[in-house]
């Protein structure tokens, strides 16, 4: 476990404060909580992993990835296959869901998106996809007037029902208003009301892990292009010391 | 010539010159070279703005060959095209190098090719004798738009999707034509598989085709005129002993081992983007892109990349009560036609088209001048060869006008790509008001301030 003490102390808060930024807020904009993620924690990885083939791809394909690709995250193909795959297919087929999308649409209203590069998608000014991710699966809260009985902060009146809500409990939200400087705002609290399996903090580091792992997905090259990058500058530099240094005593009878 | 008849050997000394002087004496290897490289005779004074041509360069050839890997894996199909460029990014090896080498080289050209029309403004280099040159360099440039816009669509996302609908719809707002040619440019009532399919050989083929012949003919009418310099004065007419132009220095290796060195320089920053923020912000890739194309979905904000927003803002500028504003700005363009020193004939021609123009204001909707402008704003350039009366060629001998007016320009064109790349809103709106009658005046009034102008007198050698 190598979430430092720092992500614990920020994960501790519980209640998830959401005010709109100052006046200019578009509507339905909310501040983003930065997601404790880092590429390169393998154990993070995994279990993130796990939990996506567990409770995502029920219902969501990850239609342009490969199971064997995981052996990214430092798992073997026999792992994988008797770990992660749980609808038969071969290692190195895509990670499709077996739910069909027109039953999946008749039931929720909307077929889940594919979820292979959502992290990308969900990126914006606000801030990246994993970010939203992150606050996005932790702002579930109690609504009787949806039809799934479910709404979220960061995507009003959303289909997905709260999948996780047997670990995380029952939140409900309060909005109260608050006199700021010169304008009334409107502060959004999230309580929870009916406790899950698991504690705020614990769930808090498994939505970190599932959305380090759909950040890996969104992009598996990400490691390659980094390290390819650094290659290259390297060689680049080198190639303009040298290209300048040819300029220089080239250039030396030119006035 | 027979080849018995050139004389041997060719190139004097060097293990390969009995293969270089069979070639030269069936094919004029030695007299292309010489013209076009080593006895190209380049002013000695070229400065940071002249490397953009040789990288324009660059980049197309990056682009050409980065797009023939990719399009092995492509597929030009509404139903497989977004998952095969996912194929791409994961499946194929290296495949998300070259998708994104050419996602970023696409902005990268954009960069390089605003940068080498800024060196021109700068330095009068589309005056007298250049105007051929630089009319095929806007050719290129139009191209070059169309190209990006074809090659937008292919990945097939959100994006993609709706800013290709925008686009087309444009066409559609036309008098008359309109809906036919937007339905003859779709292929179909929407965008669909088959404007895929016709995007993707327009990219691939077609437009490339007539990008390179263009360059090639932007090249040899270059070396035909002899390139310009920052001091915008002709190094042939101080002509050395050997008949060589005394401030000239030949291309090669003079200038070959220079662009050397502005082509690392660029690669690294380059790879910088391409390697640690291929997305550059959501600017180079956008973000709803990595949405597959849905056609009953419309994003909620559609906003061209980067490289196309100045014209955008135009566009959205172009709204009914601007129309008013704009009728009396051409009402007093048109008094100052009259007032001018124009000839007679040229009078009466300015003084009609400004009639036309305003009854044109009242007669046909605000949507449709959008699209004009949007048009006119890239067109105009096309006219600076003869806008520009100044008695020199280059920024450094200008007066204060035609300083202030270019470099009012530069911010105008800035300020409007900004606001393209937002949502509408009332200040955004005004603004771009603003900067469009800038963008125009900057033009329009070019042969008044460029003539009242003082300039300074021009050096009769480079400096």
């Amino acid at each position: 476990m190598s979430t430092s003490i720092l992500k614990i102390l920020r994960i501790l808060a519980a209640v998830v404060v959401l005010a709109p930024a100052l006046g200019l807020a578009v509507e339905g904009e909310v501040k983003l909580d930065r997601a404790p993620i880092d590429p390169g924690d393998k154990a993070s990885l995994q279990r993130g992993a796990h939990a996506f083939v567990n409770y995502c791809l029920n219902c969501h394909s990850a239609s342009y990835m490969r199971y064997n690709r995981l052996q990214d995250i430092g798992l073997s193909e026999p792992q994988i296959r008797d770990n992660l795959v749980f609808t038969g297919v071969k290692v190195g087929e895509l990670m499709k869901t077996a739910m069909d999308a027109k039953d999946a649409k008749e039931w929720f209203g909307a077929a889940p998106p594919d979820l292979t590069v959502i992290a990308r998608s969900r990126s914006s000014h606000a801030g990246p996809g994993s970010d939203w991710l992150y606050t996005y699966m932790r702002t579930f809260y109690r609504d009787p007037t949806r039809p799934t009985g479910w709404n979220n902060v960061v995507y009003p009146n959303v289909a997905m029902p709260h999948v996780l809500w047997q670990l995380q409990g029952e939140q409900v939200l309060t909005e109260a208003k608050e006199q700021a400087e010169g304008y009334m705002k409107t502060v959004q609290k999230l309580t929870i009301d009916k406790p899950g399996t698991m504690k705020p903090v614990d769930y808090d580091i498994l939505v970190g892990d599932l959305v380090n792992y759909m950040t890996y997905m969104s992009e598996p090259a990400r490691s390659q292009r980094v390290t390819t990058g650094l290659y290259a500058l390297l060689v680049i530099f080198i190639l303009i010391a040298l290209a300048y240094a040819l300029k220089k005593s080239f250039w030396k009878d030119v006035h | 010539m027979a080849a018995t008849e050139k004389k041997l050997p060719v190139t004097g000394a060097g293990p390969f010159n009995g293969i270089v002087t069979w070639v030269d004496q069936r094919f004029p290897l030695m007299s292309i070279w010489r013209d076009h490289i080593s006895e190209y005779y380049t002013p000695k004074n070229f400065n940071f703005w002249y490397y953009f041509g040789s990288l324009a360069l660059l980049v197309l050839v990056l682009q050409i060959v980065t797009g023939i890997f990719l399009t092995m894996h492509y597929k030009p199909d509404a139903a497989q095209a977004f998952a095969s460029v996912e194929y791409i990014m994961r499946d194929v090896p290296w495949g998300w190098l070259m998708r994104y080498m050419h996602s970023t080289g696409a902005s990268a050209f954009f960069v390089v090719i605003y940068l080498h029309m800024f060196k021109a403004l700068l330095y009068g280099s589309y005056r007298q004798p250049r105007e051929l040159l630089w009319i095929f360099g806007m050719i290129i440039y139009l191209m070059l738009m169309a190209e990006a816009f074809f090659g937008y669509l292919l990945p097939w996302g959100q994006m993609s999707f709706w800013g290709a609908q925008v686009i087309v719809n444009l066409f559609d707002a036309l008098p008359l034509i309109g809906p036919d040619l937007a339905l003859w440019i779709r292929g179909d009532y929407v965008v669909s598989d088959a404007t895929l399919n016709r995007f993707f050989a327009f990219h691939v083929i077609a437009i490339p085709l007539v990008l390179v012949g263009l360059v090639v003919a932007h090249i040899m009418a270059l070396h035909e005129v002899g390139s310009n310099n920052p001091d915008g004065i002709e190094i042939k007419k101080n002509l050395g002993p050997d008949g060589h132009p005394i401030d000239g220095i030949p291309f090669h290796p003079y200038y070959t081992v220079k662009d050397t060195f502005g082509v690392m320089v660029f690669l690294a920053i380059f790879a910088i983007i391409l390697f640690f923020m291929p997305e550059f912000g959501g600017y180079f890739l956008e973000y709803n892109n990595f949405v597959p194309a849905d056609p009953l979905k419309t994003p909620s904000h559609i906003a061209p990349v980067w490289y196309f927003t100045p014209y955008y803002s135009i566009l959205r500028a172009t709204t009914p009560d601007f129309m008013y504003v704009l009728s009396a700005a051409i009402f007093l363009y048109a008094i100052l036609i009259l007032k001018s020193q124009f000839r007679g004939g040229t009078k009466f021609i300015g003084v009609v088209v400004c009639a036309a123009v305003i009854a044109g204001f009242f007669l046909i909707g605000a949507k449709v001048w959008g699209v004009l402008f949007m048009g006119l704003a890239v067109m105009i350039f096309f006219l600076m060869p003869w806008l520009d009366q100044s008695p020199v060629r280059s920024v450094r001998y200008k007066g204060s006008l035609s300083r202030t007016a270019l470099g009012l320009f530069v911010v105008v064109f800035l300020v409007l790509g900004y606001y393209g790349t937002q949502p509408v809103t009332d200040l955004g709106t005004r603004i771009s008001q603003i900067g469009t009658m800038l963008y125009f005046a900057f033009f329009l009034l070019m042969p008044w301030y460029s003539r009242m102008d003082k300039s300074k007198p021009e050096p009769a050698r480079l400096t």
